[in-house]
């Protein structure tokens, strides 16, 4: 017994400290798979999940977040928060360049602000509680904001809020600068070539700030159109790096087991893809809380995890992913309970009305997801008609409210400020958008609790406003909760340190190496 | 009648045909209460290989649902769609091609272009675009199946209506001033019949084939299970488990070979020239 306990103890160094255990070795070239092909590689004006992959190796932002969120020095070395919350200063690390050899200073952070808040919607709602931001000398920044905002340290991640260069793009029209086909940034790695629909090259960044980084020569991102092909590419010994949700689900187990191949779920905490099924609380029989309930009651999702996602993720308990701050599953539960599900569809006078359901048609793994969820509630006595549709036409029908059960899943953003209270706070309805509050679920001590807890100080009041605020949102089942989606990556044992951070691949590959 | 029987009995193809055929009707009747549990249930736990438990005989699929289950069940959408798009079919392109044959001129220029404007689409293409947009489901279906096949039969009927409309007995009953109506029903489709009889069986085998193609792309009614839906959802996980795609595939294949056999057979019945004696 306690070798098992010095086993697990050397695993768990191993896997938050491998420098301890191995050194890391210079030189050699990772090819990676990006699926679909970005559309363009200027981070601050597209957000697409390919474009942050690539892009995050050429761009960095002030911070990086740990594992558990923590923010973690990048381009800030330092930052303090003064006594009233209001006012942030970060210190720069000095001796950056861009990859042309022009310094970083302060004068390119408060640029990037201002060019962010035009052309990223996300950064432009992050930074709406900024009043202003100043640099009293060439490496402080200083952030003043109208009132506290308690999440405003969880928005400084390269994909958030990018770093750009001033003197490239100060002056021009940003959208047509030539620079953005051939972005120029700080990161560890520089961008060389784009052979469209063929790969992308990235090359090491030889003046990067960090002394003896990164430890890769190249990187190719490999562009595989089709998804069996990109599982037959890893197997073939084409590509290395499985990026999550580059293949098909069940294609994981297969290539787990192959030969020399690790798997991991880590690298997506900040996103916490959260999957629940949107239930309209306007109509039908959905609009009874019991009946709300009863679904949740009626669905096997450990069934969905096992099944259906190959074991991988976690069942939800609540409206936050248990990665997001102040996550608590002190909340009513509801396990895997067809009678009581029936029992709570009596009382609530069901009487087998047709009830729509529309799958995601994101591709096979949440077909089949649509198809086993059905079968669950159909078992229960709820009547369920599944709509065929395309995915422009799902969010429509979403968005217009003209829906009884909808699949979805939601990014959350570390922070229930920032991606959880869109989902729940009544002033988050609005006809023909559909990542708000679509389920038209309207109570105010939960609009109260969110917009206290986005300003409260200090973090302890945040923490206890937010605990209230899931437990009466799991009371109620505004939507059903369903998995926390884990998109595993695949690589080759010999690929290490890829996964640092909280946002994983997609924090650029500075920390890893090749064991040769 | 009873010459008809004989005949198709004694073709090889015809007999097999009608074995095939009857036992794919027995199934889809009788299946469901052999089998009361819904295709959809998942009742193992999923990519059970066959043959290993008795209650799964053809083994899970990807969900643990029962592969058997659902070839049952499939057989009774793919034949009522195969059979209900045919009829529809049928029931539009026999007047159409009936009317330009028999009237000719300008009708039969009007009626024929028309065809033709529906014969010069790819007819899958065609199903595809119309399920899309009408939103996937059995109606949707067999509507876009029916309107896609029926030009065929219009133009068949019209070539038969055509040679026969020079006959004797035709332009007596033209002579002896019967209405059109009743001359085009009771004495010239009667006699065009055979051909279409043929068609039509074959007609029923292209309608599972491309029903089977619809689901295979996702394209089938999300309500109900068909062959082609279990192959295109078996099919990207082939290489883990060959069972869940190769059964139903197998099952259109039969299906659709028994009917073509039967089309066979039905054509050695009812062709007089082939079917006497000593050809």
């Amino acid at each position: 017994m306690p070798k098992r306990v010095l086993l697990g103890l050397l695993l768990a160094c191993g896997l938050t400290a491998p420098a301890l255990a191995q050194e890391p070795k210079t030189g050699g070239v990772i090819n990676a798979v990006i699926q679909p092909e970005p559309p363009g590689l200027m981070l601050a004006q597209i957000q697409n999940g390919p474009t942050q992959m690539v892009s995050g190796n050429i761009f960095e932002g002030l911070l990086r977040y740990s594992p558990k969120l923590e923010p973690q020095p990048e381009l800030a070395e330092s930052w303090s928060i003064s006594e009233d919350a209001k006012s942030y200063t970060f210190k720069l690390r000095k001796g950056v360049t861009w990859h042309d050899g022009k310094p970083f200073t302060a004068a390119d952070v408060l640029f990037s602000v201002e060019m962010l808040k035009q052309t990223h919607a996300r950064a432009r709602n992050n930074l709406a509680q900024v009043d202003k931001v100043e640099a009293p000398d060439e490496y402080t920044v200083v952030f003043t904001l109208k009132q506290p905002f308690g999440p405003f340290l969880g928005i400084f991640e390269v994909g958030s809020m990018p770093m750009v260069p001033k003197h490239l793009y100060e002056g021009t029209d940003w959208k047509t600068n030539p620079y953005n086909n051939a972005p120029v940034g700080t990161g560890p790695f520089v961008f060389k070539e784009w052979q469209k629909g063929s790969f992308i090259r990235l090359v090491k960044n030889p003046n990067y700030h960090e002394k003896g980084k990164p430890y890769l020569d190249e990187i190719y991102w490999q562009i595989i159109p089709d998804a069996a092909a990109r599982s037959v590419a890893y197997e073939t010994g084409k590509v290395d790096v499985l990026p999550g949700g580059s293949i098909e689900n069940f294609d994981v187990p297969r290539l787990s087991k192959l030969k020399d191949t690790c798997v991991t779920g880590a690298g997506w905490e900040f996103f916490s893809p959260l999957a629940w099924l949107w239930l309209n609380n306007r109509q039908g029989p959905l609009a009874d809380k019991r009946v709300r309930q009863a679904v949740m009651y009626a669905i096997d999702r450990d069934f969905a995890k096992d099944v259906i996602w190959n074991g991988l993720g976690k069942v939800a308990t609540g409206p936050s992913a248990s990665t997001i701050k102040y996550y608590t599953d002190d909340v009513p539960k509801y396990p895997h309970d067809p009678a009581k599900a029936k029992a709570l569809l009596k009382e609530a006078g069901y009487k087998g009305e047709k009830i729509r359901l529309l799958p995601l048609a994101y591709g096979e793994t949440w077909q089949r997801w649509g198809e086993a969820v059905k079968q669950n509630l159909m078992d229960v006595g709820i009547n369920i008609e599944t709509i065929a549709t395309d995915v422009a036409g799902g969010n429509q029908k979403i968005g217009d409210w003209d829906y009884d059960i909808a699949f979805t899943y939601l990014y959350q953003y570390g922070d229930p400020a920032l991606g959880v209270g869109r989902n729940y706070v009544s002033s988050a309805i609005a006809k023909g958008q559909v990542f708000n509050n679509v389920e038209g679920y309207s109570n105010p001590e939960i609009d109260k609790l969110f917009a206290d807890g986005a300003v409260a100080t200090p973090d302890s009041k945040r923490k206890e406003i937010y605990e209230k605020a899931q437990k009466i949102l799991v009371e109620d089942v505004p939507v059903a909760w369903m998995l926390e989606l884990q998109f595993p990556t695949i690589t080759r044992c010999k690929v290490k340190n890829l996964i640092t951070t909280a946002i994983g691949v997609n924090d650029g590959f500075k920390d890893a190496w090749l064991d040769k | 009648m009873k010459q008809f029987w004989k005949s198709m009995l004694r073709s090889p193809s015809g007999v097999i045909g009608l074995v095939i055929l009857i036992l794919a009707i027995a199934a889809a009747l009788f299946g469901p209460l052999l089998f009361p549990n819904s295709p959809w249930r998942m009742v193992q736990r999923p990519f059970l290989p066959p043959f290993t438990l008795s209650a799964v005989p053809l083994g899970t699929d990807a969900l643990g649902r029962d592969v058997f289950a659902g070839m049952i069940f499939g057989a009774r959408v793919s034949l009522l769609v195969g059979l209900v798009s045919t009829l529809v079919a049928l029931v539009v392109g026999m007047p159409i091609g009936a009317m330009a044959g028999y009237f000719g001129g300008k009708v039969d220029d009007a009626l024929m272009r028309f065809t033709e404007f529906f014969q010069t689409i790819p007819s899958f293409a065609l199903a595809i675009v119309l399920v899309a947009i009408l939103q996937p489901s059995i109606y949707s279906i067999v509507a876009s199946i029916a309107l896609v096949s029926w030009p065929p039969v219009a133009r068949l009927v019209r070539g038969e209506v055509l040679s026969l409309r020079t006959r004797e007995y035709v332009q007596a009953a033209i002579v002896t001033g019967q209405s059109n109506t009743w001359i085009i029903l009771r004495e010239i489709l009667p006699n065009a019949l055979s051909p279409v009889i043929v068609l039509a069986s074959l007609m029923v085998a292209t309608a599972i084939l491309l029903e089977s193609s619809l689901s295979f792309l996702g394209l089938g009614d999300p309500n109900l299970i068909s062959w082609g839906y279990m192959v295109g959802a078996g099919r990207t996980v082939i290489r883990q488990a060959w069972w869940i795609t190769v059964f139903p595939g197998v099952a259109i294949l039969i299906s659709v070979l028994g009917l073509n056999l039967i089309g066979e057979g039905l054509n050695d019945a009812l062709n007089p020239r082939l079917s006497r004696e000593g050809r």
